[in-house]
C-alpha cells in the first residue's frame, strides 16, 4: 500500500508523548556553566562604563564579558543576509549588529553583558550587582514617527531619517496612467500589527570547546543549523566550518523566530574556550519577548483602481516597514521581495507598484514570522478588494471571481516578478463558500440580530510564494545565500535506509513525511527508513526549514537522491540479471527485466553493492549512497480561500469566531493529517493576529508594554472554533512531487478573512475598516461612535 | 538554605538537596533528570510544566520543591505503562494532537486531570479546561479531538489511572 | 528568585510568631506569591507555609452561612456540594479563577489577604457582606479591603476563614482580560437579607460598591432598573487592555447581566 497520501501516524510522537524528547534545555554537558544575559532596561541610551567589579566576586561567578571584550577579540557583528537597493540604486544602510552592545543600546532588551556562573541563580544574582552607566535619550517606536523630522535618530548619520532603504517594485508610470482612467479608485490606510512569535520552547544555546581536537560544538534551538554554522563561523567568530559543529536537537516550534543567528549563540560558543567549560543559556519567557525577532509592523496606504466593469486596473501600495533597532538575518527581504511580489494576489491586475520604506526604531529587531511578508501582502490586497466590493455594492465573492486569474491561464506571469505555475482559485473559493454556507448567511445575520448580536462573514483568497527559492533569482534580488536543499540517501548493506536531510523539523513531522516519500520511492517498508536531521556533522549542507519549503525543496532533494540510488541500482541489477540496463524496470521495490519475471529485490541489490563479489567493477564503484542538492526552478504557489464568520456583542465589543472554513490548494498531499495540522496551527496564529495579539511599546519611553503572557494575549483553546478544512489539488509543475507546501497558509490568509468578517458585521453602522487586533474595546468604541447614543442608553 | 526533599516520583522514592527557592520543575528536570516536564513561560500561564501532585494537576513552575516534601508526584514519564502508551497518549498520537511536542506533556497531564473529574467532557468543557495550557503549533483542534478520544477510550478500557498515582 | 528560608507553620500561633520577623511572608497556595518572587518583585528572607495547619481548611454550613477556611482551595469551593447548594454564585466564581491547575492550589485566604485589584473573591466578600475571620478578630467586609493590595490586616494577623451569609439570590459576571484572564471588570450582586449589595472588582484600585445601583435594585431588582446608571470613570484603572471609560461602561453591562442572571 503506498504511503504517500495516507495519514500515517507520526513516528516522532512516541518520544514527545512520553517526555523523552531532547530539547536544547534538556541537554546538560559535563561541567557546564550557566549564562545570564544582562539587558538594557532603556530603549535608547548611550552606553557608558559597565562596572562589573562587584559582580565578578559574587558567589559562583566564573566570568563576566561585555561588548568591549567581544570587540577586543575581533569578533564580528551579526550579519544580514539580504542586500536591498533603494530606488536610486544606493545599497541599503547596513549599520553593524554587535553581539553585545557597544556605545549605545537601541531597544529594551539589548544585551550589554553576559554573566557566567556555576548556577543560573548565581549568575542572575551577580548580574544585579553590575552597574551600567546609561545616558537615557528619547526613543522612537512607531515607523510613522520615526520618519518625521526631529525624530530620535536610531543610527545617527549611519541611517539619516532612520531610513534603511527606500525600495520599489513594479511600474509606477503604468499604475498612474491606469488610475487616471479608472472608473473608481478605492483607498485605504491600514496597519499590520507587530507580533511576537512565541514558540512554546524558549530559545536556548549551549557552547562547547574541545581543547583536544580544537572543535567547537553549539547546541541551539535553530530551524537551520548549517546556516548558523556558516554565519557564525564565517562572519562572527571566524572559526573554520570544519571545526564547528552545530546541532539543533528537538526544537519546540519556530515559526521563523528560530531561523536567525542570534547573539546568544555566538556568545556561548565564544565564551566556552575562555572559561574552559561548556556554557549554557536558556531564555526566560519575558526575555524572549525582548530578544526574539518580532514580526510584521507595517503601515500601508493602498489604492485600487477599477474599470466600469469592476475589473482591477491597477494597485498602488506604499508601506513603511519597521526593522527595529538592528538588522536581523532575513529582515530586509521580508517587506520587499517576500511582500511586493505577492501583491498581484490571485488576480489579473495588470499594473502594480509597491514601494517600501524600511525604518529603524528603538524596538526589538523585526524579521520573518510565519508567512513573512505574505500575510502583510494578503491583508493589504484582500482588504482593499473587500472595500471595493463594499463601495460598488457587489458581493465580495463575485468581485473576486470577476478578477481571478482563470484556471486555464497558467503559467501566469504577474506584473510583480513572479510566474505562478498552477492554480484554480474559482474552485477553492466555491468549495469554501459552499462549506461555510455562505449563501444562507443573511438568515444567520438576522437571527443573531434578534439576539442583539452583530454577525459578519468575510472572505479572503490568498496566494503565497513558497518553496524558497531558486538561488539565481534570490541572488539577483540581493540574497547573500543560496536556497537549495540537500539530501543523502544512504542505503545500508541489509537494505534499510538512512536519509540525511538538510531540512529540520520543529514540529512538521518530517521524520514521518519524508519516510513516506522514501518508503514509496524505494518500495521498502516505512519502518526500514530512518530520517536524520539537525546535526551539521552528519548531513550535507542544508538551508533548513522555513518558507514552507521542506517538502517542495527538501523532499525533492530526497527524490533526486533516490533517483540516483535507483539509477545505480539498475546498473547493479542489470549485471546480476545479465540483462542490459535499458531493460531494467524498478517498481514496488523490485528491479526486473522488462517483460519477464526475472527480478532482484532492493535488498539484494543493496547487499550486492556492499558485498560486491558479483559486480561490474569496471563501470561502477561499490556502495549505494547518493547525495543530491536541489535548487528549485521556481517558487511554489499554494493558494486558497478562507471564509470566517464572527459574532460581536455590541454591549462589550467581545468578538467570537463562530466558525472558520478553509479550502486550500497545496498541490499533492503526502500526509493529509499533517497538512491539516499545519493549517490549524496557521489559522490559530492568523486569528490571533486579527483578534488578540499585538506587541505594544510605550510611545514615550519605548518600554515593552506587552512583555509577558499577562499582557500579550495568546490564543487559547476557548478562543478558537473547530476548523472546517478541505483541499483541492493542482499540481506544482516544476518539482517531481507536485507539492506546493502548506506550513504558512493559515497565518497568511486568516487575518484578512477575519478582518473582512468584522467589517461585514459592522458595515450597517458605516464602519469601513477595523485595525487589528480587534479588541473588545476597539470594537465597542467603533460601534459606540457609529450609533447615536440615545439618552435612554 | 539547603534542604533535602524526599518525595515519591512516578511511583519511586526520590530525593534531592535543594535551596528554598528551587522550584518543583527544577527539582524534576535538573536534580532527577526528568526533562519531560518543560518550562515555557515565567508567569504561570503556559502549562508546559503541569504535573500531578497527590493526584491533582499542578503547575510545577509555581510550586517550591520543598512544598512537595512527602508528596506523590506523577510526571509525563510515569504515564505510560512500560512501553505501552496510556490510552490518552495513544489518542493524542492517533489524532495528531501534537506537532513540536513541547506543550504536550503538560497537555496530557491536564487532560488526565480533566477526565478524572469529568469522564465524558464536551468539546466546550475541554476547551475551557485548557485555559491554562498554551499551544502554538496545533491550533487546539486536534488536541480537543485527542482528549475526547482519550476520554472515550478510558471509559471503555480497564483502570485508566496511571499505576504511579 | 532571591533565596529565603522556608518553614511550615505547625499552628496559627507558630505562624503568627514567625511573622513578627519583618521580612517574613506567609505562603498559602503560592499562586500569587511565587510568580511575584520569580519576577524578583519581593525579597522576603523567610517564607512561612500555612499548608500544614488543619484548622485552616474546611467548608461548613452553620445554617445561616457558609464558612470557608482560609486555606480552602478554589477547586474545593467550586466543587463543594455545600457551597453549590448554599451560595451557588460563590461556587461559580471560584470556578472562574485562574485555570484548573491554579485552582488546585490557590486559596481564598491568600486571595483576599493579597487584595489584587483584579481578583474575584473580594467582589464576593463585599457583595455577600461576609465576615473575615482572623487569628485576632472578625472584620466586616466593608472594612476589610482598604486600598491597592492593602487590607485591614495588622501585624501578625492571619486570615483564618470567611463566613458568607446565605442570600436569596446572587450572581457574578466577569469580563476577562484576554491575556491574563484576570477580571477587567467583575460584578457580584447579591440580594442579602439587609438589602441589595453590588460590588465591583477589576475596575478600580480596590473593590468598591455602587450605592446608586444598590438603591435602584432595592426598589426593583431588575436589569432595567440600573440600565441608566453609569459610574464615573475617574479613578478607574486604565491600561492597554481597557481604558477607564470602557471599564465604567462594562460595570453597567456586567451589573445588568448579573442581575438578569439571578433569575
Amino acid at each position: 500500500m503506498p504511503a504517500i497520501g495516507t495519514p500515517v501516524r507520526r513516528r516522532e510522537d512516541y518520544r514527545f508523548l512520553t517526555g523523552q524528547g531532547t530539547y536544547t534545555d534538556d541537554i546538560n554537558r559535563p561541567g557546564q556553566l550557566h549564562a545570564y544575559m544582562l539587558r538594557s532596561p532603556h530603549a535608547n541610551a548611550r552606553l557608558g562604563a559597565i562596572d562589573t567589579s562587584a559582580a565578578k566576586s559574587a558567589p559562583g561567578v566564573v566570568a563576566i564579558f561585555t561588548g568591549a571584550d567581544i570587540a577586543a577579540d575581533g569578533i564580528g557583528g551579526l550579519p544580514c543576509g539580504w542586500l536591498i537597493h533603494s530606488k536610486d540604486g544606493a545599497p541599503m544602510k547596513e549599520p553593524p549588529h554587535p553581539v553585545l552592545a557597544v556605545e549605545r543600546v537601541r531597544h529594551v532588551g539589548d544585551p550589554v553583558a553576559v554573566v557566567i556562573a556555576e548556577s543560573l541563580a548565581e549568575a542572575r544574582d551577580a548580574a544585579e550587582q553590575i552597574v551600567v552607566d546609561y545616558a537615557v535619550e528619547p526613543a522612537v517606536v512607531d515607523v510613522a514617527d520615526a520618519v518625521k523630522p526631529g525624530a530620535p535618530q536610531v543610527w545617527g548619520d549611519q541611517a539619516p531619517g532612520n531610513v534603511c532603504y527606500d525600495w520599489a517594485l513594479g511600474d509606477l508610470a503604468a499604475v498612474d496612467a491606469a488610475m487616471a482612467r479608472a472608473a473608481r479608485v478605492v483607498k485605504l490606510d491600514l496597519v499590520n500589527n507587530r507580533l511576537v512569535a512565541n514558540a512554546m520552547e524558549p530559545r536556548a544555546a549551549i557552547g562547547e570547546f574541545d581543547r583536544a581536537t580544537g572543535e567547537y560544538t553549539l547546541f541551539t534551538t535553530s530551524q537551520n543549523p548549517h546556516v548558523i554554522r556558516l554565519l557564525m563561523g564565517a562572519f562572527v567568530l571566524h572559526i573554520p566550518e570544519a571545526k564547528l559543529r552545530v546541532v539543533a536537537p528537538d526544537v519546540g516550534g519556530g515559526f521563523g523566530s528560530k531561523i536567525f543567528h542570534y547573539a546568544e549563540e555566538a556568545i556561548v560558543t565564544w565564551a566556552a574556550p575562555r572559561v574552559r567549560r561548556p556554557v549554557k543559556w536558556t531564555a526566560e519567557r519575558s526575555e524572549s519577548f525582548m530578544s526574539d525577532a518580532q514580526g510584521r509592523d507595517h503601515v500601508t496606504h493602498v489604492e485600487l483602481g477599477l474599470d466600469a466593469n469592476a475589473k482591477f486596473l491597477a494597485l498602488k501600495v506604499s508601506t513603511l516597514a519597521n526593522l527595529g533597532g538592528y538588522l536581523s538575518t532575513f529582515s530586509t527581504a521580508v517587506p520587499t521581495y517576500l511582500y511586493a511580489t505577492l501583491c498581484a494576489g490571485t488576480y489579473t491586475t495588470p499594473a502594480i507598484y509597491v514601494e517600501t520604506k524600511a525604518v529603524f526604531t528603538n524596538t526589538v529587531p523585526v524579521d520573518a514570522y510565519r508567512g513573512a511578508g505574505r500575510p502583510e501582502a494578503t491583508y493589504v490586497v484582500e482588504r482593499i478588494v473587500d472595500l471595493a466590493a463594499d463601495e460598488l455594492g457587489m458581493d465580495p465573492g463575485e468581485l473576486r471571481r470577476r478578477n481571478f486569474i482563470p484556471a486555464d491561464a497558467f503559467p501566469y506571469q504577474t506584473p510583480v516578478a513572479l510566474q505562478y505555475d498552477s492554480g484554480d482559485y474559482q474552485t477553492t473559493l466555491q468549495m469554501a463558500q459552499d462549506a461555510a454556507g455562505y449563501s444562507h448567511f443573511e438568515a444567520r445575520r438576522a437571527e443573531a440580530s434578534r439576539r442583539g448580536k452583530l454577525r459578519g462573514i468575510g472572505i479572503a483568497t490568498y496566494i503565497e510564494a513558497c518553496g524558497m527559492a531558486p538561488s539565481a533569482v534570490a541572488g539577483a534580488l540581493g540574497a547573500r545565500a543560496g536556497l537549495y536543499e540537500s539530501a543523502a540517501v544512504r542505503v545500508h548493506p541489509t537494505g534499510s535506509v538512512t536519509v540525511l536531510t538538510g531540512s529540520h523539523s520543529h514540529g512538521q513531522g518530517h521524520e514521518t513525511t519524508f519516510s513516506q516519500l522514501v518508503a514509496d520511492g524505494l518500495g521498502i517498508p516505512i519502518e526500514s527508513v530512518e530520517i536524520v536531521h539537525g546535526d551539521t556533522n552528519k548531513m550535507p549542507f542544508g538551508m533548513g526549514t522555513y518558507g514552507s519549503r521542506s517538502l517542495a525543496v527538501g523532499g525533492t532533494a530526497i527524490v533526486k537522491a533516490m533517483d540516483k540510488v535507483v539509477a545505480k541500482g539498475k546498473k547493479i541489477a542489470a549485471h546480476l540479471l545479465e540483462a542490459s540496463e535499458a531493460d531494467i524496470e524498478f517498481k514496488d521495490g523490485n528491479f526486473s527485466v522488462a517483460g519477464t519475471d526475472r527480478s532482484k529485490s532492493f535488498g539484494e541489490v543493496a547487499l550486492t553493492a556492499y558485498v560486491p563479489h558479483n559486480f561490474p567493477h569496471e563501470e561502477l564503484e561499490p556502495g549505494l549512497d547518493e547525495t543530491a542538492f536541489y535548487d528549485p526552478k521556481n517558487f511554489t504557489f499554494p493558494s486558497g480561500a478562507y471564509v470566517a464568520e464572527v459574532e460581536i456583542d455590541p454591549d462589550t465589543g467581545q468578538l467570537t469566531v463562530i466558525n472558520f472554513t478553509a479550502s486550500d490548494d497545496f498541490g499533492r498531499i503526502i500526509n493529509p493529517m499533517i497538512v491539516s495540522g499545519q493549517v490549524h496551527g496557521g489559522l490559530a496564529q492568523g486569528i490571533g493576529q486579527a483578534v488578540l495579539e499585538g506587541c505594544v511599546y510605550d510611545k514615550a519611553t519605548g518600554q515593552l508594554l506587552t512583555g509577558s503572557y499577562n499582557d500579550y494575549a495568546m490564543p487559547r483553546a476557548d478562543d478558537l472554533p473547530n476548523f472546517a478544512l478541505s483541499t483541492h489539488v493542482t499540481l506544482c509543475t516544476h518539482n517531481p512531487l507536485g507539492v506546493k507546501g502548506c506550513g504558512e497558509a493559515g497565518a497568511i490568509g486568516a487575518p484578512a478573512a477575519i478582518a473582512n468578517a468584522i467589517v461585514d458585521a459592522l458595515k450597517g453602522l458605516g464602519v469601513r475598516h477595523v485595525e487589528m487586533p480587534a479588541t473588545p474595546e476597539k470594537l465597542w468604541r467603533l460601534i459606540h461612535q457609529h450609533q447615536p447614543r440615545a439618552a435612554a442608553e | 538554605m539547603q534542604k533535602t526533599v524526599s518525595l515519591t516520583v512516578n511511583g519511586k522514592p526520590a530525593s534531592a538537596t535543594v535551596e528554598g527557592r528551587t522550584l518543583l520543575v527544577q527539582l524534576l528536570r535538573e536534580h532527577l533528570g526528568l526533562t519531560g516536564t518543560h518550562v515555557g513561560c515565567d508567569t504561570s500561564q503556559c502549562g508546559a510544566c503541569v504535573v500531578h501532585v497527590n493526584g491533582e494537576a499542578v503547575k510545577s513552575c509555581t510550586l517550591l520543591a520543598i512544598q512537595a516534601e512527602g508528596a506523590n508526584v506523577l510526571t509525563i514519564e510515569g504515564v505510560a505503562n512500560g512501553d505501552t502508551l496510556h490510552p490518552m497518549q495513544e489518542a493524542f498520537r492517533d489524532n495528531h494532537a501534537l506537532q513540536c511536542g513541547f506543550c504536550t506533556p503538560g497537555m496530557v497531564m491536564s487532560a488526565l486531570d480533566l477526565v478524572k473529574n469529568n469522564p465524558d467532557p464536551s468539546e466546550r468543557e475541554i476547551r475551557e479546561y485548557l485555559e491554562g495550557n498554551l499551544c502554538r503549533c496545533t491550533g487546539y483542534h486536534n488536541i480537543v479531538l485527542g482528549i475526547k478520544a482519550g476520554a472515550a477510550a478510558m471509559r471503555g478500557a480497564a483502570p485508566a489511572t496511571p499505576a504511579a498515582e | 528568585m532571591y533565596e529565603f528560608d522556608y518553614t511550615r507553620a505547625t499552628s496559627l500561633d507558630d505562624a503568627s510568631s514567625k511573622l513578627s520577623d519583618a521580612d517574613a511572608k506567609l505562603v498559602a497556595g503560592g499562586m500569587t506569591l511565587i510568580p511575584t518572587l520569580k519576577l524578583r518583585l519581593a525579597k522576603p528572607s523567610q517564607l512561612i507555609d500555612l499548608g500544614a495547619i488543619p484548622s485552616l481548611r474546611g467548608i461548613s454550613d452553620d445554617g445561616g452561612a457558609i464558612v470557608i477556611g482560609a486555606m480552602t482551595r478554589h477547586v474545593e469551593v467550586n466543587r463543594s456540594p455545600v457551597v453549590r447548594s448554599g451560595i451557588p454564585a460563590l461556587a461559580a466564581l471560584a470556578g472562574m479563577i485562574g485555570d484548573p491547575a491554579v485552582r488546585n492550589r490557590g486559596t481564598i485566604g491568600g486571595s483576599i489577604a493579597n487584595n489584587d485589584p483584579a481578583a474575584d473573591y473580594p467582589a464576593a466578600v463585599v457583595a455577600l457582606n461576609a465576615v473575615v475571620r482572623t487569628n485576632k478578630r472578625e472584620i466586616a467586609a466593608d472594612s476589610f479591603f482598604t486600598g491597592l493590595f492593602e487590607t485591614a490586616l495588622g501585624e501578625g494577623e492571619i486570615v483564618t476563614g470567611v463566613r458568607f451569609p446565605k442570600v436569596a439570590q446572587a450572581n457574578y459576571q466577569k469580563f476577562k482580560n484576554p491575556a491574563s484572564r484576570y477580571a477587567i471588570v467583575g460584578v457580584f450582586v447579591a440580594k442579602t437579607p439587609a438589602g441589595v449589595r453590588l460590588a465591583v472588582t477589576g475596575a478600580g484600585a480596590c473593590v468598591f460598591r455602587v450605592p446608586a445601583m444598590e438603591a435602584a435594585l432595592a426598589r426593583s431588582f431588575t436589569a432595567d432598573a440600573i440600565k441608566d446608571i453609569q459610574i464615573p470613570d475617574t479613578d478607574l484603572n486604565s491600561d492597554i487592555h481597557a481604558s477607564a471609560e470602557y471599564r465604567a461602561h462594562l460595570v453597567n453591562v456586567m451589573a445588568r447581566r448579573a442581575v438578569a442572571a439571578c433569575g
